[in-house]
């Protein structure tokens, strides 16, 4: 998938986490913020970079800011702000596909 | 990966706890309170704007939170918005026990419903009628349709009345008593009884009134119901204690049964236990009972 | 050198015969021989000790570079003293290389985190750390590493010596001119000034702040005349609303009611459960809530409580007042409902830390307790408990009366939710031990009952009552498969908090952390 716009996901509730996704020209350029960051940064780094590489995602600049969220959560909101910056969240999810 | 075993039309749903799909912190351990059935929320619950990140999020859960024994219904965004159709694909793929329609008036929503789910258990290779259907009926005319409605699927194992939305079409509020809504109730409870489907009570709102709740709770068994809907979990273990037999239905029910098994042997039909005519209903009844008693924990007897 | 917990103990810290933990009640029957403050002489009879400000009464008590002060909590959060004096001392006096002595430090004292960073507070003791003096402390911005006692460890080395304090600071509600002093009878109320009194009796100098001046002699009194050097008037000791709430709250979050239940539930099913037992609890989340389903059992069984024990909320003078229980020994209110109660019941009586829960005295009331329900931050499979650090190694809790009430009590029943967020609260070390797992005995949480194998007994009370439990493993393994494992945390070699045992040997140490960086 390509993002193609700005798309954010996700509140910054506790056990939430919220993911903000923009077009970039090449690579992705990831940063994190995490409540949980000593125990579960490398973690949560490695959840997004699976998660987008799933998805097909090549180029984008990721703003991830954890609350402590579980890792389901956190794969839910990349996967959903990714979908909202190509236009393509409300119908016809590929479940169990590259979603999953 | 959490794939649930095969959903059971008929089991015990004395309580089904609404939770809103959205709120990671709800539902990733929605069960520990023990109610029966779990009800994940995409309608009323969730944003309008919010109804792709709750999708998403709901897939998640039902792919990575073990619910155990616990039943894990979805509620999808009525029938007259965007929302269903995709909700009713994520919910099937994700692989909950079952869909709740919300505002569901006739037969032809259930058979619309249940297109849509079969449509999709053949997308995601689930096993085709693995995925139940209750219907929630809000209004007059799905109260006046409830019995074409119960028996529109073999997928259908129940229906409830929600009563927020129902008493505001009738131009009533809630009343000490039930009376305001004795006579849907009493519809809809005809209506699943004569279908052999299970019925629910709506939710009581106001959950600092536990007087009220307790009231309320303890009518619908009096008037019949099979569980109830509840918002908090405080509210799960009184609705248990409720509904389950009584020490005494429990020993009149072993004792029927006894004397039932005695009378056979001798070739008996109609006889009298306790000074009280008894016949073959009386025998199932006192099944339904024990079988009852023993899903709630209240009896572990050899009948 | 590794001690009875399993924790690694440097070397360099082993001096002056201090020895590593060696296991609950290990210095039983040793003889101590008691600190004595140096302490000045007033012959010439004085028509009162009011000071004009706080200054003066620092100067005449002789403050100086290097000295020892302390404060008490009494005051909680709504604390306006500590900050107060720590500003006159290093700010209008210019006094540098100072050690704070408290019973407890919190974001009331936040000002206190920027004289460790200028290097002017250079040693703390405490109880608690909270707020930002934890954050600077765990950053390494304190010369030496601070000392973390519990409640009844603090007074054990005041009187062993190990601390001495030169010159006390004593926050009071309302004094005469004399010192004569309470938590009662002034405009800022805080019930019982129990923390206050070990320092009143064993720091050479003691100054006594109050903003309630009462007529000479103001009797009864917590801090006696004889003792106190000085008095001070200040506008207001205290933030009445930080102080103490109308009425600690109690929860109506389903899962710490839940919780609160079984620990009811577990409590009536030991034989310790009978007229005449003793309590004692916290006022937070499910903790305070098991006082309400514990007097359901009490009034099904006609059971009364003999005592209630440490910290006091309206929810136990309640009870006290419908003649469930016979005595509160009180040590500190949570909210108004128990500071006025203190002063108005009288088996509701004000007790210091020191009979509270001193292990060297000659019988704490803390020995006597049947049963304490505490929380944790986290809890390990050796059911060790930390309350001090946080899962992320940063200094933000308290002790308090944790080790003691544990290691005295019959049955320590440690109540928290299975997870934080992503914080997997039972796991398989603590960042830090504060109570040893050998004084631990139920840990209740939302997903299951463990007990200690060490109390098979109470293992057998539980299988009488139908009460089920599993093992602590199995609530660990639960809660790693919902958080994940968590990243052992990564520490550079600098000690920057020693936490002593309630008996002075060393518990465990926390070095200072070093945070990831992702590249």
């Amino acid at each position: 998938m390509e993002i193609q716009k700005p798309g954010i996901a996700g509140t910054l509730e506790s056990s939430d986490v919220q993911v903000s996704v923009e077009p970039l020209a090449h690579g992705i350029e990831l940063s994190i913020e995490s409540s949980v960051m000593n125990q579960y940064g490398r973690q949560i780094k490695a959840t997004v970079l699976k998660t987008l590489e799933r998805l097909g995602v090549k180029n984008g600049k990721i703003v991830v800011i954890d609350k402590g969220a579980l890792e389901c959560t956190l794969n839910a909101r990349v996967e959903c702000a990714v979908f909202r910056s190509a236009g393509a969240s409300e119908k016809n999810i590929p479940w169990g596909g590259i979603v999953k | 990966m959490i794939t649930r075993p095969k959903p059971q039309k008929n089991r015990l749903r004395r309580t089904m706890m609404f939770m809103n799909a959205q709120k990671p912190g709800l539902i990733k351990d929605a069960y520990i309170y023990g109610s029966d059935s779990i009800i994940l929320d995409l309608e009323d619950a969730v944003a309008e704007n919010q109804k792709d990140a709750a999708r998403f999020s709901l897939y998640h859960t039902l792919k990575t939170i073990d619910y155990g024994d616990t039943e894990v219904i979805v509620r999808i965004n009525g029938l007259d918005t965007p929302h269903w159709q995709e909700d009713i694909r994520c919910v099937v793929a994700g692989g909950a026990d079952g869909i709740r329609i919300a505002k569901c008036e006739s037969a032809k929503d259930v058979k619309t419903v249940e297109e849509h789910a079969l449509a999709a258990e053949r997308e995601f290779g689930v096993e085709e009628g693995r995925t139940l259907i209750m219907a929630a009926l809000e209004s007059p005319k799905g109260i006046m349709n409830a019995y074409e409605i119960v028996t529109a699927s073999p997928r259908m194992f129940g229906c409830a009345i929600s009563g927020g939305d129902f008493r505001k079409s009738m131009h009533v509020q809630i009343v000490k008593g039930g009376i305001e809504m004795l006579a849907a109730r009493g519809q809809m409870l005809l209506a699943a009884r004569a279908a052999g489907v299970q019925c629910f009570d709506t939710m009581y709102p106001n959950i600092d009134d536990m007087e009220g709740f307790k009231a309320e709770v303890s009518q619908n068994r009096e008037m019949g119901f099979d569980g109830k809907s509840v918002v908090n979990p405080k509210q799960i273990q009184f609705v248990h204690e409720t509904f389950a037999p009584t020490k005494k239905e429990i020993a009149y029910a072993e004792k029927l049964i006894r004397s039932f098994n005695e009378q056979v042997d001798a070739g008996v039909g109609v006889y009298t236990v306790d000074g009280k005519m008894v016949d073959i209903p009386f025998f199932e009844d006192a099944k339904r009972i024990l079988a009852l008693a023993r899903a709630c924990g209240v009896y572990d007897g050899d009948l | 050198m590794i001690n009875a917990v399993g924790r690694e103990i440097p070397d360099e810290l082993l001096k002056d015969g201090k020895e590593v933990y060696q296991g609950k009640f290990y210095m039983n029957g040793k003889y101590v021989k008691k600190d004595s403050p140096r302490t000045k002489r007033y012959e010439t009879p004085q028509e009162s000790k009011v000071c004009k400000n706080i200054r003066e009464a620092s100067e005449k008590c002789g403050a100086h570079d290097g000295m020892t002060f302390s404060f008490h909590s009494d005051f909680r959060n709504g604390d306006y003293v500590a900050s107060m004096v720590a500003k006159v001392l290093v700010e209008d006096m210019g006094l540098k290389d100072l050690t704070i002595a408290a019973t407890s430090l919190g974001s009331a004292q936040d000002l206190i985190a920027d004289y460790i960073t200028k290097g002017k507070i250079v040693g703390i003791q405490t109880s608690g750390v909270r707020g930002r003096i934890g954050e600077v402390v765990s950053a390494g911005k304190l010369k030496t590493p601070a000392i973390i006692r519990s409640h009844g460890g603090r007074p054990r080395a005041i009187e062993a010596g190990e601390v001495h304090i030169d010159i006390a600071f004593l926050a009071a509600s309302s004094a005469d001119c004399y010192g004569n002093a309470k938590g009662t009878g002034g405009k800022n109320n805080c019930g019982s000034l129990g923390f206050a009194v070990p320092d009143s009796h064993y720091a050479d100098h003691v100054v006594v702040i109050t903003d309630t001046l009462l007529d000479f002699p103001s009797l009864p009194a917590t801090i006696s005349s004889i003792d106190v050097d000085c008095v001070c008037v200040v506008n207001s000791v205290g933030d009445p609303a930080k102080i103490a709430s109308l009425e600690a709250r109690m929860t109506d979050n389903p899962r710490e009611l839940m919780m609160a239940e079984n620990v009811a539930g577990i409590i009536a099913a030991t034989p310790y459960f009978k007229t005449g037992y003793s309590f004692q609890t916290g006022v937070g989340g499910p903790s305070l809530a098991v006082t309400r389903f514990l007097e359901k059992h009490m009034v099904e069984k006609n059971i009364t409580m003999g005592f209630a024990l440490g910290g006091m909320s309206s929810a136990i003078c309640k009870l006290q007042d419908k003649g469930l229980v016979k005595q509160l020994l009180d040590t500190q209110d949570f909210d108004k409902g128990a500071i006025e109660h203190l002063a108005a019941h009288p088996d509701h009586h004000e007790i210091c830390t020191s009979q509270y829960a001193n292990p060297a005295n000659k019988g704490a009331y803390v020995n006597k307790l049947d049963f304490v329900v505490l929380a944790a931050l986290e809890i390990d499979t050796h059911f060790n408990v930390n309350v001090i650090t946080g899962s992320d190694g940063v200094l933000r809790g308290a002790p308090g009366g944790h080790p003691d009430t544990a290691a005295g009590s019959k049955c320590c029943i440690i109540v928290t939710p299975l997870v934080r967020g992503r914080m997997a609260t039972v796991c398989k070390d603590v960042v830090t031990v504060t109570t040893p797992g050998d004084c631990v005995d139920v840990l209740v949480t939302d997903y299951g009952i463990a007990v200690n194998p060490l109390r098979s007994d109470l293992m057998e009370c539980l299988d009488k009552a139908g009460i089920s439990y599993v093992t602590i493993e199995s609530l660990q393994e639960k809660a790693y498969s919902l958080v994940g494992t968590p990243d052992d945390l990564e520490w550079e070699d600098q000690v920057i908090a020693i936490v002593e045992a309630r008996d002075g040997t060393i518990l465990d140490v926390v070095r200072r952390i070093k945070p990831l960086q992702l590249d």
